[in-house]
């Protein structure tokens, strides 16, 4: 007479269950090219579309990242810097009250039209204007340019600016190059390197004197923003502290960090951009969530007779959900690998012609992986309610 | 202890004025080794009869001890347990079209966790050979006969060496001299295995392999006969 034998332990049944998943699937490789391109298309979709958010966030603080200065003032009521509240210019020399602040400097931001050189057409740039010797904006490409910059109707163009602003670069290596910005002509005098972003598609840095030949109406005495550099050694919180009880309220006080920060919130937050990326994403897995539960529904409802006989012969319907979301995680990851190949081309490919900072990262990668597997894990869970429908009984 | 022993069974589909009783105070006993055909016209609850010891439902009325195993009121882990115990036939051949012949007989020893991978393949080998497919092992259902898909279903209900072999028309899809070949072949492992075996056909032609044939009719055991 027989006698109960010992069951395997679960990992070893989880992975008979496992292999059993793929020879299922590799069995039809029609249906499991289909479900592959849904997984893969998923994939795709949620990095293209998280690819995009993190680039605008990121290039939306392209410029204040590429400014170097420990603490900036800035007015309460600025949303993001490519549409600043002015605040009033002694601010900046009050903060020099204190013996950490080793240098306050104003700069002023507004946009202005650029008359493309080759063709004639305009469009608005974004204008950096600040004391050039100060040492704070250390964009690169900036520090050999300083003197030049002192001259009248001078400008540093930034090089990765969208291209509809004319090949710059080749026209300044043919020769000198005078170009219309707002109602002046400007010489440009060299490159410096910030990059776009989606609140400006190019930059100009030039001197204060400059910044206010072509934006007359702006006030000298009202700025929009201060960057402070401390004395080497300094606490930046201690003194943003004291930077705090020494100004008025009509200024915040903020690290750089804070000031990313602040940016980066806007774009997240009081635009509907980061809600858009995040739905598409959604979107994207619901599709293919849509498309693995649909493949595997189809594999169980085909095999129910199979999967019938397999409870008769004495595996649990846990084992068999086991198959079923082995065959989900199989999925997860063959879908993911030329998922991930071809969004890493795509990124090249989309970083170039927007010129936005579009990179695969780690994180990024895991990230998108732990989606694709959840999503793969749900519809799996939800597939394996139909092997209730697999019932011994009805098999005879 | 016999392997089969059934004591006043009853079974009813269905509730109130549906109910419909299928089976009534049925008492069976199938002793070590023995071949037993159940027999009877459709609906005499001979196929429910099958599923109850096969612990495939659970038990309405009476006791029915399998291989050891007390059925009423089991719990669904200790049916499931008894299930791999008991080697399975089904009127169609019920194998996984994705698995070649030598797989689906190992499907049946996966469950037995002292056993390897190259032991189960080794077993699977055996057991085609027992049943004259050494030859097939690595072809799938698709390419194997009505005939060569049985005999597989054959050796996957004796991989797992069970206690029990329940078979419901195992020749129901075969022609005449493959049924009985199939038949003879199934009694003749069980045999030399001592597998007792219950099996619940319409068809006379393989009467003659029985040790015992029961007759039902309307949910009863009406005889019983030494072949």
């Amino acid at each position: 007479m027989s006698v109960a034998r010992p069951a395997p332990g679960l990992l070893r049944a989880s992975g008979l269950a496992l292999r059993l998943a793929a020879r299922q699937l590799w069995s039809e490789k029609a249906r499991l090219a289909s479900a592959i391109a849904g997984v893969m298309f998923a994939c795709v979709l949620v990095f293209m579309q998280l690819g995009f958010r993190s680039a605008l966030f990121d290039s939306a603080t392209a410029l204040i990242g590429a400014m170097r200065g420990d603490i900036f003032l800035m007015h309460p009521t600025t949303t993001a810097s490519f549409r600043p509240e002015a605040l009033p210019r002694v601010r900046a020399w009050q903060t020099l009250a204190l013996p950490e602040v080793e240098r306050a400097v104003p700069v002023y931001l507004a946009q202005a039209t650029w008359r493309n050189p080759e063709n004639g057409t305009r469009r608005a740039i974004q204008l950096i204007g600040v004391d050039t010797d100060a040492g704070v904006l250390e964009f690169p490409g900036l520090a050999p340019l300083r003197e030049a910059l002192k001259r009248p109707d001078t400008v540093a163009f930034d090089v990765r600016s969208r291209p509809e602003f004319g090949d710059i670069a080749s026209l300044l290596r043919a020769g000198p190059l005078s170009v219309e910005v707002g109602q002046r002509d400007v010489d440009v005098v060299g490159l410096i390197e910030i990059g776009p972003s989606f609140g400006a598609d190019g930059n100009l840095v030039l001197s204060e004197v400059n910044f206010r030949r072509l934006v007359k109406e702006r006030q000298v005495s009202s700025v929009d923003l201060v960057a402070i550099k401390l004395v080497a050694g300094s606490d930046i919180r201690a003194t943003q502290a004291r930077l705090r009880a020494l100004l008025p309220p009509d200024v915040a006080v903020l690290t750089q960090a804070e000031l990313l920060a602040h940016e980066r919130a806007y774009w997240e937050e009081a635009t509907p951009i980061g809600f858009i990326f995040a739905f598409g994403s959604l979107m994207g897995l619901i599709v293919g969530m849509v498309i693995v539960y649909q493949i595997l529904f189809s594999d169980i409802a085909g095999h129910l007779k199979e999967y019938a006989t397999l409870k008769a012969m004495g595996y649990s319907g846990f084992y068999l959900s086991r198959v079923v979301l082995g065959a989900a995680l199989i999925l997860a990851v063959a879908g993911f690998v030329p998922g991930l190949a071809v969004s890493t081309f795509l990124y090249d490919l989309v970083g170039s012609a927007t010129f936005l900072p579009l990179a695969m990262t780690v994180p990024l990668a895991a990230g998108v992986f732990a989606m694709i597997f959840t999503m793969c894990a749900v519809a799996g869970l939800l597939a394996t309610r139909k092997l209730r429908d697999a019932n011994p009984a009805d098999m005879f | 202890m016999n392997p089969v022993e059934l004591r006043g069974v009853g079974y009813a589909y269905g509730e109130g004025a549906l109910r419909r009783q299928v089976l009534r105070d049925v008492d069976l006993t199938v002793t070590a080794g023995e071949v037993v055909l159940l027999t009877g016209p459709s609906g005499s609850g001979k196929t429910t009869l099958l599923t109850l010891i096969g612990a495939l439902r659970a038990m309405q009325e009476g006791s029915a001890r399998v291989l050891g195993q007390e059925l009423s009121d089991a719990r669904e882990s200790a049916r499931v347990g008894l299930r791999s115990r008991i080697g399975f036939i089904f009127q169609a051949h019920n194998l996984l079209g994705f698995l070649t012949a030598a797989q689906n007989v190992a499907m049946a020893l996966e469950q037995d966790g002292s056993l390897n991978d190259s032991q189960r393949k080794a077993r699977a080998r055996d057991l085609l050979a027992a049943v004259g497919l050494a030859d097939h092992a690595h072809k799938v259902p698709a390419q194997l006969s009505g005939g060569q898909r049985q005999r597989v279903s054959i050796a996957r209900a004796l991989a797992a060496a069970p206690g029990l072999v329940l078979a419901d028309e195992p020749t129901a899809a075969l022609d005449k001299v493959s049924g009985h070949e199939v038949t003879q072949l199934l009694r003749n492992l069980a045999k030399e295995r001592g597998v007792p075996i219950l099996l619940v056909t319409h068809d006379p032609r393989i009467l003659d392999i029985a040790d015992r044939i029961v007759a039902m009719e309307d949910g009863r055991i009406i005889t019983t006969a030494k072949a």
